[in-house]
């Protein structure tokens, strides 16, 4: 059985717009997958909905053996249970969302040290079941599982800022970042949650072409730590050279779904071959010198 | 003389002060209701809530202050005693509604990816709220409240019309005795609370210029 499996999603906008047509697709742990498309074919409506930002209407989703989604089941799904779904999946948005009032290592912790303070409450729970324990035991070992918890938050938000080399920020707020160091950080929150599937949604579309290089090295390094990533984009070159599997949407449909080099090299469908050189045209006329 | 009118301007402005900082401490936490009330998805509400705050924003706040002692006298024969309580009834109803108006610009101008941010990261929608929104919409409103606040601190001047003694109520009463100047002298007492006020805003925006939003 495949990591992730996605089954016949479906969904469309309430004017009528049928964005995601029947999606399917499947994909293995450590596998990157990049969606690429022109613009309103329905990538960004997928990954949000694999994020659970947008509901779709119809569908299952499968991941690690566990149903996370199920348009045919009745089970009511609370607010808690939802939140539990989707820390499955980390996302990374166009426009970073750091909050801007955290510094850079305050920004990666805050997720983190929330759901610290729902465990310190489950693990003060358990203490107090405990009836072999005294007061002064109890009040000891929840003090000393709080200092470790809290360190180890740090210690992992400090370990992730050198993964994407921004130790020497670590104090630094988002206003003072330039846009790359800004979604580097931003990937580093969305790696805090050690999340199974980290999404990436045109990470270097708001950024200046100069700076999308240091954003993509950073993703292409977290290839080899085996992670599971999809990535919505617009970088043909980058999606060639680090996807194991390629999707091409167009109007709502998975036109074509397979290799890098199948999809790169030995395009199958008009519409994708259509898709490819127009895109190639357009880094070809940036190129161009411009004459007045 | 000048000791005397001092002093007595001086316990006028002390009832100022009372319905200024009854009206900032009620206003302020109602009006944030107000506001959740004219940005909730529950059309009936929204409908009531902006309604009243069309009423309150559209008519006078000295008719509002007449209508909240004089009103229940006259239509169902409840006289009101307490000219101080109409008085910070009538202030408070009119203030949430500016305040919220304030907030409402606040929090809508808070862009969609926070709350989405917030969300991937497995928070909740209050610790969204209250962790990643409220100082934000914090640093959004100071400039906007700092206004509305300063104008609070004048207005307190329109409780003379029901005959509350605050200060310009006791300056006025001098006048009546054929002393004109300590009516003037009241701006002295607005100029330097103003001033204060002034300070402390500026120190707020300060604190927060830690950050952009």
């Amino acid at each position: 059985m495949a990591f992730l499996e996605i089954c016949n999603y479906d969904k469309t906008f309430k004017d009528g717009f049928h964005v995601l047509n029947d999606i399917n697709f499947t994909l293995e742990k450590g596998e990157v997958l990049s969606i690429i498309g022109s613009s309103g074919s329905g990538k960004t409506t997928l990954l949000r909905s694999l994020n659970f930002l947008i509901p779709v209407d119809n569908g299952k989703m499968m991941l690690d053996g566990e149903v996370l989604f199920d348009s045919a089941s009745n089970e009511k799904v609370t607010e808690k249970t939802l939140r539990d779904k989707r820390l499955n999946f980390g996302l990374v948005f166009q426009s970073f969302n750091l909050f801007p009032q955290y510094s850079v290592i305050g920004n990666i912790m805050l997720a983190p040290s929330l759901i610290l303070k729902e465990k310190i409450k489950t693990y003060k729970a358990q203490l107090k079941a405990d009836k072999t324990l005294s007061k002064s035991e109890r009040k000891a070992l929840l003090s000393s599982f709080k200092v470790a918890e809290k360190a180890k938050i740090e210690t992992d938000a400090l370990e992730l800022l050198k993964t994407v080399d921004l130790l020497n920020k670590k104090d630094a707020y988002p206003c003072d970042l330039s846009g790359g160091q800004c979604q580097r950080v931003a990937i580093a929150r969305a790696l805090a949650m050690k999340p199974k599937v980290l999404c990436f949604d045109e990470p270097t579309s708001a950024l200046d072409p100069e700076l999308t290089g240091e954003v993509l090295r950073v993703i292409r390094s977290l290839k080899g730590e085996d992670r599971t990533m999809i990535i919505v984009t617009h970088e043909m070159g980058f999606a060639k050279n680090v996807s194991d599997k390629v999707l091409f949407m167009s109007d709502g449909l998975i036109e074509e779904f397979g290799s890098a080099e199948e999809i790169f090299d030995n395009p199958k469908s008009e519409k994708l071959k259509n898709f490819l050189s127009s895109v190639s045209n357009k880094d070809g006329d940036t190129t161009q010198p411009v004459n007045e | 003389m000048f000791l005397e009118v001092t002093l007595d301007l001086l316990q006028g402005f002390g009832t100022t002060c009372l319905i200024f900082i009854l009206t900032l401490v009620l206003a302020l936490p109602l009006g944030l209701i107000v506001a959740f009330g004219a940005m909730s998805s529950f059309k009936p509400l929204k409908i009531v809530v902006k309604t009243i705050i069309w009423i309150i924003r559209g008519t006078p706040l000295m008719l509002q202050v007449m209508l909240v002692y004089y009103g229940p006298a006259l239509m169902f024969n409840i006289p009101v005693t307490e000219r101080f309580i109409a008085v910070i009834i009538a202030f408070v109803i009119n203030y949430a509604c500016y305040f919220a108006e304030i907030y409402r610009g606040g929090i809508e101008s808070i862009t969609k990816g926070q709350y989405e941010a917030g969300k991937v990261l497995g928070m909740t929608k209050s610790q969204i709220f209250f962790r990643v929104i409220l100082v934000q919409v914090i640093k959004r409103i100071i400039p906007p409240m700092s206004n509305e606040i300063i104008t609070l601190v004048k207005d307190t001047s329109l409780a003379r019309v029901i005959m509350l003694a605050e200060i310009l109520k006791n300056a006025q009463d001098w006048a009546a005795k054929g002393f004109i100047w300590p009516v003037f002298y009241t701006g002295v007492f607005y100029l330097l609370f103003v001033g204060l006020l002034t300070i402390i805003f500026n120190r707020i925006e300060k604190k927060l210029s830690y950050f952009k939003v």
